[in-house]
């Protein structure tokens, strides 16, 4: 039977369903386009990813690579249909949702698979959900929860101030599982225009239009170029170094970059062949510096110097040196940059995946010519972020749209364009030499890194300023002297990748510290204990720091690590391609901005009808600041977390809490929930006239304030409303006590740090050089643990795209953008994860607590590479550390 | 909305009139048709064939047996088959991921004609013949010489690959297969390898062995399958797998997974490793 066009039919979530449609489209555009449902999530329309997976007759299949017409007559399931399962609150329970935009591909996944095999193995479950990536929990907790797919509640919410520490569950975490959370690419609007950037295809490319009306008008579409840009068309992340144009003029400087944009109507838009666009490319120079500003395209250098380092390198008992080289990584967050722009009067409102509302709303502001007040940012669920949401991509774009057209604007990257033209972490060279005395004490260390930054500046500055910083590493460090340079090229933006350059610097590090420790016979976690870095000691940066916890760290590992090193080597006294070894690798990381002002605003209110709200502007891009900061607050006030309302992050309705980025929300944010929380609590004591031990309850209409002996009754309708409907209320700011940094990178950088060390159990086929990594123990100290749930499920993360910084994962300009010639880790890579957490209290930190977003991912790199190494003598030098590397390192270590 | 050229017609008779009318994509599982393009919809005229039932499934025939050419990946792993195809069910696990292996079918494997197409090997080595219909009959070529290069076949426009035979003889033996990649699941491989014996009386009678993503078209290694003959399936076996054998019948290219000196020595640890599975399992009862 031939089907022409006309009515499809096909069975959806149990009901049928009839639609006009195209037999040739994607089953996931039909479902999410045409139908309404958008829990079915598009990210990479390759099947590489699978977070589209619904179950057709039963069978967990790609919507994406699905015609509609294979479809027809049969039964599609998606996470709409599947009603709050069992295998939902399991999720739920267990933290298995991070950001959420791959829950529903794992979700139907799984559902599909448990239905053919009930009572499955771990690796059963692992193989199963081998073809859905997640790029935020490192795979352990969804696969717990699958395991475990009973019905059942998460844990009861704490009492009255025993929020903090507790195993709360991901309190914005029910619609995440039920599918139902809206992404960048799930907010519609009647009407909306479909938007789409014309791209350079290479660089450095100058360019020139042809007649764009004509083909406009031909393809009834509306086409904008930099010409339309009413105000500044330049943006950056750095007020010193905005460089960047919202749309390129006359010159593109990497491929990827946007120099025009189609809008029209979504079937329009996105049908039309982009290659017949009227433009001229040229090549330009590719020996022309990227930017004339800079001749020798160095954006910047930074560095840190104390003592004398070459003297002490003189006077060592020994020296170790290495170089290493790291390539581009890709943040490959599940969610494409997605959103929609669109007018409310005067103002321009923006709903798009973000880390950082306050910084879109100025930039965009400013290239539209707008004044901030007249542009709303409302964060959409952001689906993984991990630093390249940090900046601007489609804010502006559709936000001119928007402007220019007065409908609304909305935009959705494929998965290559958001490859290709967001920012990555910078590729590396690195070399550098550390020595010791006789003691095994480290007497001094040098380190030289260049950084390839890219086509702008981005967060170039950032990387070469902490990584002098941190290169260091949690040790003591006398005699010191580290220089980052971040230098501009014609290739992809290196922006902000979880860790900001600190990930390659320790791998440098950690790596020649083995070195050493091997040179002077040390065991390698003893000689890091010796030169941790303690209580009244100061950094390479000259601060004294109090409430170090590495020590503390390592002596966790330091059972595991015998252990560990004693199955190794019966493993390897069994003569077999399988060598096994052991690594080891510490973290620490400044939490915050360095040196520079990051204050955060919380504000939290009684309304008159006894509702608790609290404004909450920490954009929780999966990492937890919408349950840890009302956690926090919550125990402040001295009133039950399940009281509080959140008001999520949206620049209209909450104080600005700065950017998801440098492990900062928990600290800086936390900092100003505990503070609002505590300023309220004094309010309302004062106004009972209680003492501090007071205990509070709220209840409809009024607040009661009880000390044992003496209870108060505050009739909230009684007092006089405030400022923003409040009749009570509260607003602080923190901002880390920084100084800033000399010519000598001298000074206190940070407020506050966190710190980890982590051990690695590997073995390598040294017949292939293929690397299997068994057991990660992760000990890291938190300060105080706000909530282990989320924290854990910040290790695990961390931990999976260390694993596939250090093995898989290399971003190849023009030639990886996709998600399967980039490699990320799948279930079948991940390792047992045994987190470990240390709780040695911040004097500066809320109720002690110190970050970790960053510092999880720091150490499980070098610590593989020393593993390695222990496995087989050899040391990759150059990063990722695929089959072919490994192996070549073999055959010269043996030579 | 326009009239759109997506025809799935019920018959191979429908099928083949509509491929004679004039041009059009044939699509199957589209595992690989959208990937390639980043468009919401496949450019049309398209021939789907997933909806002939008489090309999906897996039959024993009185030659040996016949795979039809919409028979999904998963099929395979589910079908009852003889011990000489379980390098075939394993390659099927490594066909993307079970989303893809629920979707892919074989003949878009090897009309793909990717030199990494993770069931070519295995097909090789299972002296397959890929059946070819048109309006004006059928014919049957050798695998070997239906694939001519990377992203080619000598299917012609106007013919659909209707099926899969695997001879009687080479439905004898047992199998291996091994596929090395970056990661676990749902990779690209840097280097596999298919390998099937016939062993009688502790010796081998017949080997066949082929090796992919290490040449254009994935390739047997006849020098030594030949050496093979004869010798003792005992643990020193795989000794016989030089890489200086294997080496000649290889031109690996150097690519991001890999460099070629790599492919070539890891092609000849994993035909090692195939020989062993086979000469070291315990044989069922």
């Amino acid at each position: 039977m031939n089907r022409p066009v006309g009515t499809m039919t096909l069975t959806v979530n149990g009901s049928e369903v009839s639609l006009p449609a195209d037999p040739a489209r994607r089953l996931s555009e039909v479902l999410r386009e045409q139908l309404g449902l958008r829990g079915t999530k598009v990210g990479c329309d390759a099947g590489d990813c699978g977070a589209c997976t619904v179950l057709l007759d039963g069978a967990p299949t790609c919507a994406c690579l699905t015609p509609l017409a294979q479809a027809a007559g049969r039964s599609v399931e998606t996470v709409e249909g599947l009603g709050n399962s069992p295998l939902q609150q399991a999720f739920l329970r267990h933290g298995a949702a991070q950001c959420g935009i791959c829950t529903p591909g794992m979700l139907m996944t799984a559902t599909g698979f448990l239905r053919e095999m009930p009572s499955p193995t771990r690796t059963d479950v692992e193989e199963a959900l081998g073809g859905v990536l997640c790029r935020c929990t490192g795979y352990t907790k969804i696969i717990d929860a699958i395991l475990d797919a009973a019905p059942g509640a998460p844990e009861a919410m704490p009492a009255s101030g025993h929020a903090v520490g507790a195993h709360v569950a991901r309190l914005d975490g029910a619609p995440k599982v039920a599918g139902c959370e809206v992404f960048g690419a799930d907010h519609i609007r009647e009407d909306a225009l479909l938007v789409r950037a014309v791209r350079a295809p290479g660089a450095p490319l100058t360019f020139e239009f042809g007649p764009l009306s004509d083909w406009a008008d031909s393809k009834g579409v509306e086409v904008l170029t930099s010409r339309d840009i009413p105000g500044r068309n330049r943006f950056g992340v750095i007020p010193a170094f905005v460089d960047q144009p919202a749309l390129a003029e006359g010159y593109a400087r990497l491929k990827g970059e946007a120099v025009a944009l189609v809008a029209g109507p979504a079937e329009i838009v996105s049908a039309l062949d982009l290659k017949d666009f009227p433009i001229k490319w040229a090549q330009a120079d590719v020996d022309a510096p990227v930017h004339a500003s800079h001749p020798d395209n160095r954006l910047i250098s930074g560095k840190v110097r104390r003592g004398d380092v070459l003297s002490a390198m003189e006077r060592a008992a020994f020296v170790a040196e290495g170089s290493m080289e790291t390539p581009y990584v890709e943040h490959a967050y599940i969610e494409p940059e997605a959103g929609i722009a669109w007018m409310e009067g005067d103002t321009l409102v923006i709903q798009a995946c973000t880390q950082a509302p306050i910084m879109d709303r100025d930039d965009t502001a400013a290239i539209l010519g707008l004044p901030n007040e007249n542009v709303r940012i409302i964060p959409a669920a952001t689906g993984g972020g991990f630093g390249a949401k940090l900046d601007l991509s489609l804010q502006p774009l559709i936000g001119l749209v928007a402007l220019k057209t007065g409908r609304a604007a909305r935009m959705i990257y494929t998965r290559a364009e958001s490859m290709a033209s967001t920012t990555k972490r910078h590729p590396s060279r690195m070399s550098g030499r550390v020595s010791a005395d006789a003691q095994g004490r480290i007497t001094g260390m040098e380190f030289d890194g260049d950084f390839n930054t890219g086509a702008y500046a981005s967060w170039g500055p950032t990387v070469s300023g902490r990584v002098p910083v941190h290169a260091s590493g949690p040790y003591y460090i006398p005699n010191y002297h580290a220089e980052a340079r971040a230098n501009y090229s014609y290739e992809p933006i290196s922006g902000a990748f979880r860790g900001f350059g600190v990930p390659q610097a320790a791998i440098l590090q950690e790596t020649i510290f083995d070195d050493l420790a091997m040179q002077i016979g040390m065991d390698r976690l003893a000689f890091r204990h010796l030169n941790a870095l303690r209580d009244g000691l100061d950094t390479v940066c000259g601060q004294v720091l109090q409430g170090v916890g590495i020590a503390q760290c390592l002596d966790a590992l330091k059972d595991p690590w015998e252990k560990a090193c004693a199955r190794a080597q019966a493993a390897n006294d069994r003569a077999d391609a399988q060598r096994h070894g052991v690594g080891v690798a510490s973290c620490w990381y400044g939490c915050g901005n360095t040196a520079i002002a990051n204050p955060s605003t919380i504000r939290v209110g009684l309304t008159a009808q006894g509702r608790l709200f609290l404004h909450q502007g920490a954009v929780d891009i999966g990492q937890g600041s919408n349950t840890v900061i009302p956690q926090i607050c919550a125990d402040a006030l001295g009133l039950p977390l399940a009281q509080m309302e959140i008001i999520g992050a949206d620049t209209a309705l909450t104080p600005d809490c700065g950017k998801t980025s440098g492990s900062r929300q928990t600290y800086v944010t936390g900092s100003a929930a505990l503070r609002a929380g505590q300023s309220l609590r004094a309010q309302i004591l004062a106004l009972t006239n209680m003492g501090a031990e007071a205990t509070l309850s709220l209840e409809p209409g009024s607040l009661i304030v009880s000390d044992g002996h003496v209870e108060r009754r505050i009739q909230l309708a009684d007092l006089k409303e405030q400022a923003n409907g409040y009749v009570l209320s509260a607003e602080e700011t923190y901002d880390p006590p920084t100084k800033p940094l000399d010519e000598n990178g001298q000074g206190a950088p940070y407020a506050v740090y966190g710190y980890g060390a982590q051990m690695v159990e590997l073995s390598v086929d040294v017949k292939l050089g293929t690397v299997k990594v068994h057991k990660i123990t992760a000990a890291h100290d938190l300060g105080r643990v706000i909530n282990p749930a989320l924290a854990e499920g910040q290790v695990h993360g961390g931990i999976a795209q260390g694993l596939g910084l250090a093995l898989m994962e290399e971003f190849i300009p023009g030639r990886t953008e996709n998600l399967h010639d980039y490699l990320i880790p799948t279930t079948g890579d991940m390792p047992e994860i045994e987190t470990l957490f240390i709780e040695v209290p911040d004097p500066e930190g809320p109720m002690g607590a110190k970050g970790l977003g960053e510092h999880v991912l720091i150490p499980t790199a070098p610590a593989i590479l020393n593993a390695i190494r222990h496995a087989t003598g050899a040391l990759v030098t150059q990063l990722p550390a695929l089959p072919h590397r490994v192996l070549a390192a073999i055959e010269q270590a043996q030579r | 909305m326009p009239e759109i050229a997506y025809h799935r017609p019920d018959t191979l008779a429908q099928a083949l009139s509509l491929l004679q009318s004039g041009q059009h994509r044939i699509a199957a599982g589209c595992t690989d048709l959208f990937p390639a393009t980043q468009a919401p919809a496949l450019d049309g005229p398209v021939l789907d064939i997933t909806g002939i039932d008489d090309l999906r499934g897996i039959s024993r025939t009185d030659d040996g047996l016949r795979m039809g050419a919409t028979t999904r990946w998963a099929d395979v792993i589910k079908a009852n088959l003889p011990p000489a195809f379980d390098m075939l069910k394993a390659a099927a696990r490594e066909v993307g991921s079970v989303q893809i292996q629920n979707s892919a079918t074989l003949a878009g494997n090897l009309c793909n004609a990717s030199p990494a197409a993770d069931g070519v090997p295995c097909l090789l080595a299972l002296d397959a013949q890929v059946e070819l219909a048109s309006e004006n009959g059928h014919r049957i070529l050798p695998l070997s010489e239906f694939l001519t290069g990377p992203r080619r076949t000598a299917l012609r426009p106007d013919e659909i690959l209707t099926a899969i035979e695997v001879p009687a003889q080479a439905c004898q033996g047992r199998s291996s297969f091994r596929k090395l990649g970056a990661r676990k699941y749902l990779v690209i491989s840097i280097a596999m390898v298919a390998t099937r014996l016939v062993v009688q009386d502790d010796k081998v009678a017949e080997a066949a062995i082929s090796v992919g993503s290490c040449s254009a078209v994935a390739t047997r290694l006849p020098e030594l399958e030949q050496a093979l003959v004869g010798r003792t399936a005992d643990r020193a076996l795989p000794d016989i797998a030089t890489p200086d054998v294997i080496a000649r019948r290889l031109s690996p290219i150097d690519d991001i997974r890999a460099d070629a000196g790599y492919r070539t020595r890891a092609a000849a640890e994993l035909v090692k490793r195939t020989l062993r599975d086979i000469a070291t399992r315990e044989v069922p009862a």
